[in-house]
C-alpha cells in the first residue's frame, strides 16, 4: 500500500460537545475512486472539512502523501494539491462564471488557461455562459461550475461533497461520468453520497459511515450487493 | 467580448478626460466664489471616501462605521505634518500648548503620510477584530472613532493636537503650485485630480486577484476560505487599504477647509457616508461617486433656499426656515430608497454600451424599463 496518497487514522472531530467523528480510519489509494456514504448526520461533510482544514479535528491523523497535514490551515492544504466541492454547491453567486473559476485558480501562480479549456471541454455549458453571474445558473450547471471551480486549483485529491443534491436523474448520471473521466485524468476522488446506488457503481472503494463510525469497507460493487447496505442505503 | 470591453474602456477613459477638461475649463472662466466650486471640491472628496468605504461594504462585504475616525486621524495628521514649524513654534495655533512636533513636510508628504497614519491604526483594530465574526467590525470600528474624537481633543495631547481648539494655517489647497513654479495651481483641479488618482488606484484593486478574492468573501466566507483564500488576511488588507484612502480624504477635506477641529468629524458623517453609499449602489464604483456630487449638490446649494425663505422662487419665510431642508432632504433620501432598493446603480457600472443600447430601444420599439446602465 506504498501508493496511499490519504491516510486517515483514528480521526475525531468535535463540535463543542458534540462527538461528530468518532475516531475512525480510511485509506484513499492514489487514482482510484473512493466514496463514503452513510445517513444523515453520520459525520461525512465533517470528515471532509476535517480533511479541508476548514475544521480542527480534536485528534488522530490526517497523512496526505506521507505527510501528517492535520490541524494544518485550508490555504496550505489547497497548495498540497487537496479540493472540496462543498456540500450545496456554494458557488460564489455574484461572480460570473469565469471570475468563480478564476478565484478556484487563487493559489496558483502558473498559466491557468490550459486549465480554463479544459474545464469549458468538461462543461460546454459553461463556456457558453461565462459572463453570467453564477447565481443566475440553474441547479446543474451550478453544480457543473462547482466541479469545475474545483478544478482550477489543479487538484491531486478532489473531494466531493453530495454532487447529486437535488439534481434531476439524467444531469446526476452527466456529473458522475465527468467524475470518472476527471479521475482518469489522473485526479484522486473522494465523494460523499446520499445516492448511495449511483456512488457505489462509480466507486473502486466504498466505505460505510454510521455516527461517526465506519462499520463496513469493500469494492464498490460488492458493497452494491451487500443485503445490510441494500436494506439500509438502496432501499430495496 | 473581449474586443467590446476594449472600446468600452477607451470611451470611459476619453468621458473621464472629458470631465478633468470641463472642470479645468470651468475654473479658468467662471467666478472661483461661485457655489458650484464648493460642491465640485467636497464632491470629489466625499466621492473618495465613499468609494473607499464601497471597497469594504460592498465589495469585501465587511461592514464598518469608522470612516469619520479614520478621516480625523488624516485629517489631523495631515495639519500637524504640513504647519510650518515657524508657525508651529509663535502662538497664533498652539496658544495653550508647547508644539511638539518641531518639523514640517510639504504637502504630498503629508498626504502620504495621512493615508499611513489611518492604515496604522485600522491595522491594529483590524488585528483582534477582524478574526471574529464580521459583525463585530461595524461596533468596534464605531467605537473607534467615538473614542478617537475624545482622544484628540484630550489636553495632555495638546501639544500634538492642540487640544480641543482649531488647527489652522497649515498647507491648504491655496499653498498647491504647479510643480517646479511659483503659480499657483488650480484649487478645484487638484482636489479632482488627488480623488481620482486615489480612486483609479481602488478600482485597479477590486479587478485585480485580490479584488477578486474580496468579492468571493463578500459571497459566500465558506467556499471562499475552500479556496485557499486567508480569510483573515484578505479581510484585513481590504480594512487597511479603505482606511489608508478615508484618512487621504481627511487631509483633502483639512486642505479644502482651510481649519480643521476634531469635534467636526462625528458619528453623523458616517451616517451621511453611509447614505450616500447606499443611495448609488452597494459594489458601485460611478454610483459612489455620482451620489456623492448630488448629495453634496443637494445639501449645499439646490435645497439651500429651504432654509433661507426663498424657494424656486416662492418666498414663504415661515415655512423656509432653519431645519426645514433637512426635512425636505431626510423626505426625498426616503423616496430613493424606497423605489431603488439597491441604489441608483445597484451593482453596477454606468456603460456608455448600455446608454446607447437603451437610446436604440426608445427609438425602435418605445421605452422599457431599465437600461443605462450595464453589467
Ligand atoms: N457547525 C456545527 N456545529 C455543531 N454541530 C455540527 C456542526 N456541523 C455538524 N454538526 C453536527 O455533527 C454531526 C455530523 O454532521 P455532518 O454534517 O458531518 O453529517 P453528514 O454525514 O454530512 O450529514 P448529511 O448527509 O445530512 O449532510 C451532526 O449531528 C451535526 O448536527
Ligand atoms: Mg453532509
Amino acid at each position: 500500500m506504498s501508493d496511499t496518497i490519504l491516510s486517515i487514522k483514528d480521526l475525531k472531530v468535535n463540535y463543542g460537545g458534540i462527538e461528530a467523528v468518532k475516531g475512525i480510519s480510511f485509506d484513499v489509494p492514489k487514482g482510484h475512486i473512493v466514496t463514503l456514504i452513510g445517513a444523515n448526520g453520520a459525520g461525512k461533510s465533517s470528515t471532509l472539512r476535517a480533511i479541508a482544514g476548514l475544521v480542527k479535528p480534536k485528534s488522530g491523523v490526517i497523512e496526505f502523501e506521507g505527510d501528517n497535514i492535520a490541524g494544518k490551515d485550508t490555504t496550505a492544504i489547497v497548495s498540497r494539491g487537496i479540493t472540496l466541492v462543498p456540500e450545496g454547491r456554494r458557488i460564489f453567486p455574484d461572480l460570473t462564471v469565469y471570475e468563480n473559476l478564476r478565484v478556484g485558480a487563487y493559489m496558483r501562480k502558473d498559466d491557468i488557461t490550459p486549465d480554463i479549456n479544459w474545464v469549458y471541454e468538461l462543461f460546454p455549458r459553461l463556456k457558453e455562459r461565462s459572463w453570467q453571474a453564477g447565481g443566475t445558473l440553474s441547479g446543474g450547471e451550478q453544480q457543473m461550475l462547482a466541479v469545475g471551480r474545483a478544478l482550477m486549483s489543479r487538484p491531486k485529491l478532489m473531494m466531493m461533497d453530495e454532487p447529486s443534491l437535488g439534481l434531476a436523474p439524467l444531469i446526476v448520471r452527466d456529473i458522475f461520468s465527468i467524475i470518472k473521466e476527471i479521475n482518469k485524468r489522473g485526479v484522486t476522488i473522494l465523494l460523499i453520497e446520499q445516492n448511495a446506488n449511483m456512488a457505489l457503481s462509480t466507486a473502486d472503494t466504498g466505505y460505510v459511515l454510521e455516527t461517526g463510525r465506519i462499520t463496513m469497507t469493500g469494492p464498490g460493487k460488492e458493497l452494491l450487493v451487500n443485503e445490510a447496505v441494500k436494506a439500509a442505503y438502496l432501499g430495496t | 467580448m473581449k474586443k467590446k470591453n476594449k472600446a468600452e474602456l477607451w470611451i470611459a477613459f476619453a468621458a473621464i478626460a472629458l470631465i478633468y477638461v470641463a472642470v479645468a475649463i470651468l475654473e479658468q472662466t467662471m467666478d472661483n466664489n461661485h457655489i458650484i466650486f464648493t460642491v465640485l471640491k467636497k464632491g470629489a472628496i466625499y466621492s473618495l471616501v465613499a468609494v473607499s468605504m464601497n471597497l469594504l461594504n460592498g465589495f469585501t462585504g465587511l461592514f464598518s462605521l469608522g470612516q469619520a475616525g479614520f478621516m480625523l486621524i488624516g485629517a489631523y495628521t495631515y495639519s500637524i505634518f504640513t504647519m510650518p514649524t515657524a508657525v508651529k513654534l509663535t502662538e497664533s495655533v498652539y496658544k495653550y500648548y508647547e508644539a511638539a512636533v518641531k518639523f514640517d513636510t510639504g504637502i504630498f508628504v503629508g498626504l502620504i503620510c495621512a493615508g499611513l497614519a489611518a492604515a496604522l491604526f485600522a491595522a491594529l483594530i483590524g488585528l483582534p477584530v477582524l478574526r471574529l465574526k464580521s459583525d463585530y467590525l461595524a461596533i468596534a470600528s464605531l467605537g473607534f472613532a467615538e473614542i478617537i474624537r475624545a482622544i484628540f481633543q484630550w489636553d495632555v495631547l495638546g501639544p500634538v493636537t492642540n487640544g480641543a481648539n482649531v488647527m489652522r494655517n497649515y498647507l491648504d489647497l491655496t499653498d498647491v503650485k504647479i510643480p517646479f513654479t511659483d503659480i499657483p495651481f488650480p484649487p478645484t483641479l487638484y482636489v479632482f485630480l488627488a480623488a481620482g488618482v486615489c480612486i483609479a488606484l481602488i478600482v485597479l484593486l477590486i479587478n485585480s486577484s485580490y479584488g477578486r478574492a474580496f468579492k468571493a468573501i463578500r459571497d459566500d466566507e465558506v467556499a471562499a476560505e475552500a479556496m485557499g483564500i486567508n480569510l483573515f488576511k484578505h479581510k484585513e488588507m481590504s480594512f487597511v487599504i479603505s482606511s489608508f484612502f478615508a484618512g487621504v480624504s481627511g487631509a483633502l477635506l483639512a486642505m479644502y477647509q482651510y481649519t480643521v477641529q476634531a469635534a467636526q468629524f462625528k458619528a453623523a458623517m458616517t451616517y451621511e457616508l453611509l447614505l450616500i453609499v447606499v443611495i448609488g449602489g452597494i459594489g458601485s464604483i460611478s454610483g459612489s461617486c455620482i451620489a456623492s456630487f448630488l448629495y453634496i449638490a443637494a445639501s449645499e446649494w439646490w435645497l439651500r433656499g429651504l432654509d433661507m425663505g426663498k424657494f424656486l422662487g416662492i418666498d414663504a419665510p415661515n415655512l423656509f426656515r432653519s431645519g426645514f431642508r433637512r426635512f425636505v432632504f431626510s423626505i426625498i433620501i426616503m423616496m430613493i430608497v424606497l423605489f431603488f432598493s439597491r441604489g441608483l446603480m445597484g451593482d453596477r457600472e454606468i456603460s456608455f454600451a448600455g446608454l446607447i443600447r437603451r437610446f436604440n430601444r426608445r427609438q425602435t420599439a418605445g421605452a422599457t424599463k431599465g437600461g443605462g446602465i450595464d453589467g
